[in-house]
């Protein structure tokens, strides 16, 4: 390409050749990082690899899985109950309060329940994530 | 009518509007940097940002809608309560914790992670500009109307004056004056909820028995025939008039309980605390306080059934009661003038408070994924540039709003509006969040592809139900909820898209990092120091 005339040299500020910015934030520029700036922190793959990683990855799904199995089934069943059943849902089983009521306000204490279950769970990730964690020091 | 009298409603609302400017004024001095405006420093209390985070949630839609809803239609309007507060799960379970370990004030950030950033950028913040706007016009259009009836200002001025009371908050004090106005406004209105339900039990001599056995009979205090509201059927039975109810209604059951987790608001605020511990604490905070609220529905929205004249309760523009009034007028009823105006003044609140949250998800996204990642290509120019932008979204954002919403009046579908909202959230957002987390194979083209079959299907599919440009008789889509049909589309255009293109080496091979940072938490940003 040829230079027209009144080309000007002069590096754009801020652009990611300008070497010495005045006031710019942001990241630098590749070639300005110093050693321990340019590396990644941690080792991704190697947690990623490590048997204690896959032990926790597994505790998580092993209740993730089919606690939201569960809790779209029963939730679901709701709606499917009471579209396609509903002279049975409105059978009434504690005074004038019918099997659809009992039904829908179970579904608040089914959340509850799987959420006190979920936290229960979750303190245990959080030690086996510690421990994990201690392993792999920032570098 | 441009000369009202100083009511006790008015004071209510001035007083709320002069304590949140105050919090604004002290929020704008700390606002200032991406992590303080976009993500209020990160430094938000696990119980904060749950009573944020259901301050964002329970709408003017979940108040006045719902109470209204389950007034006039019983068992079925208690559904949405339900379905509202099951969403919780799919958030807790699936998406609060690796969204905040991976991210940093976007969904976009986590699907963009191991992904090509510009595309996937744009059409994630296409998606959340859609949720927020469609949303905010249903909230501003509610807001217009509720103002308008309750202290007697015009739709118009009341409209302009909540987007700019909402400008105030968000431009000025970013999202720790949205916090604040959100946790202030999730107490009063629980407040609220519990008085409104302890004084219905009250007329039902504090026996559950009696008031259930009057809900079996309520005859809107004599003025109508007796029915059983705890019956099911009455909005979505199976008729001769409506072959498709049963389906209709396990349609809306999905889109509430996978519309939450794919909510740009909603998602944002997990940002907003200082680790994933602190967010899985604020969702319990939030399932909790969520949870009590929905329960009380069934005193307020079934006991107004009691309790009210049918003649009670004004007409809306089409001449039908409107359920939206349900609440303000049975405060009025049971506690008089004073209370009438505290639920006033709750209901105003609330409005705010939502339309600021969603001010704030559609500027962030539009600043940070458009914007500095797609435009600028991830680096800003100069500091400060982002948040500079996402003032200035804000702006466009709410003054568009308010423009639309004058535009449409009071006579637009809200009910469409939300429903929108919450398929675009669960049929495009909800399946590439997941993907993402837990598919190594998922690729560029896949996440493209699953937010455009999700966006596309879901607002084709409402244009032709019978909330959309068709009445109920010639819809060619026969459901008003188009959660069943374009959720599926959407998990499905995201796995063809992925399977049906090259695999992308370097997506896979960034997942063993985003697998490692969404599980663990190493290398998500903390708290800023202060």
């Amino acid at each position: 390409m040829s230079t027209p005339e009144n080309f000007d040299p002069t590096p754009i500020s801020g652009g990611p050749t300008d070497v010495s910015p005045l006031g710019r934030g942001g990241e630098k520029p590749a070639h300005e990082r110093t050693a321990s700036e340019d590396g990644d922190p941690y080792d991704w793959s190697a947690i990623a690899a490590h048997p204690e990683f896959a032990a926790l990855k597994r505790a998580k799904l092993r209740f993730i899985i089919p606690g939201t199995i569960f809790f779209l089934l029963f939730y679901m069943s709701l709606p499917v109950l009471v579209g396609f059943f509903p002279a049975l849902m409105k059978t009434a089983v504690w005074g004038k309060v019918n099997i659809a009521y009992i039904f829908a306000l179970s579904q608040f204490v089914m959340t509850w329940v799987v959420c006190a279950l979920y936290v229960r769970a979750a303190k245990r990730w959080d030690r086996m994530n510690a421990e994990l964690l201690a392993k792999f020091p920032r570098r | 009518m441009l000369a009202f009298a100083i009511t006790p409603a008015l004071g209510m609302f001035i007083a709320f509007v002069a304590i949140t400017l105050v919090i604004t004024y002290f929020s704008a001095r700390k606002a200032t940097g991406s992590a303080a405006y976009f993500a209020a420093g990160r430094s938000i209390k696990g119980w904060q940002n749950g009573l944020a985070v259901a301050g964002d949630y329970m709408s003017a839609a979940s108040f006045l809608g719902i109470s209204g809803i389950i007034c006039l239609k019983g068992y079925d309007g208690f559904m949405y309560s339900v379905g509202f507060l099951v969403a919780y799960l799919t958030v807790l379970l699936l998406v609060a914790e690796p969204l905040r370990n991976a991210g940093k004030y976007t969904m976009a950030d986590l699907l963009a992670y191991r992904l090509k950033q510009r595309p996937v950028r744009a059409m994630a913040s296409l998606s959340t500009l859609t949720v927020s706007t469609f949303y905010m016009i249903a909230q501003m259009v509610g807001a217009g109307g509720i103002i308008e009836q309750l202290i007697g200002v015009p739709f118009a001025p009341a409209v302009i004056g909540v987007g700019v009371l909402m400008l105030v908050y968000v431009v000025f004090g970013g999202m720790l004056a949205t916090t604040w106005v959100q946790i202030i406004k999730a107490i009063l209105l629980m407040a609220g909820a519990f008085a409104l339900s302890w004084m219905v039990l009250a007329r039902h001599d504090y026996s559950l028995t009696a008031f259930f056995n009057n809900v079996a009979v309520a005859d809107y205090a004599g003025t109508k025939p007796p029915v059983n509201l705890l019956d099911p059927g009455m909005a979505y039975g199976a008729s001769a008039a409506n072959p498709y109810g049963a389906l209709d209604f396990i349609s809306l059951a999905l889109g509430l309980v996978l519309g939450t987790a794919g909510l740009p608001h909603i998602l944002v605020r997990f940002y907003t605390v200082p680790d994933a511990k602190t967010a899985r604490i604020s969702v319990v905070w939030a399932t909790a306080i969520i949870g009590v609220f929905y329960v009380l529905t069934t005193f307020f929205g079934f006991g107004a059934a009691t309790l009210l004249k049918m003649s009670d309760i004004p007409l809306d523009a089409k001449g039908l009661p409107n359920g939206n009034m349900v609440a303000p007028v049975l405060a009025h009823v049971l506690g008089g003038e004073f209370f009438f105006a505290f639920i006033s003044a709750v209901a105003f609140a609330t409005i705010l408070a939502v339309v600021a949250g969603l001010t704030m998800s559609a500027s962030t996204s539009f600043a940070h994924d458009f914007w500095t990642n797609v435009i600028h290509h991830g680096r800003e120019h100069r500091p400060g540039e982002e948040v500079f932008v996402a003032r200035i979204t804000a702006f466009f954002v709410g003054a568009a709003s308010i423009a639309i919403a004058i535009k449409l009046g009071s006579s637009v579908n809200a009910a469409m509006l939300v429903g929108l909202a919450f398929a675009v959230a669960a049929s495009a957002n909800l399946p590439v969040i997941l993907f993402s987390i837990f598919w190594k194979r998922f690729n560029t083209t896949g996440a493209v592809c699953g937010l455009a079959a999700g966006l596309v299907s879901s607002i084709v599919l409402i244009l032709l139900s019978k909330n959309g440009l068709y009445d109920a008789k010639t819809a060619p889509f026969p459901l008003a909820n188009p959660g069943i049909v374009s959720i599926p589309l959407g998990f499905l255009g995201a796995y063809l898209g992925t399977i049906l293109t090259a695999r992308d080496m370097e997506a896979e091979s960034k997942f063993d990092e985003l697998s490692v940072r969404s599980q663990t938490g190493l290398g998500a940003e903390g708290a800023t120091a202060h």
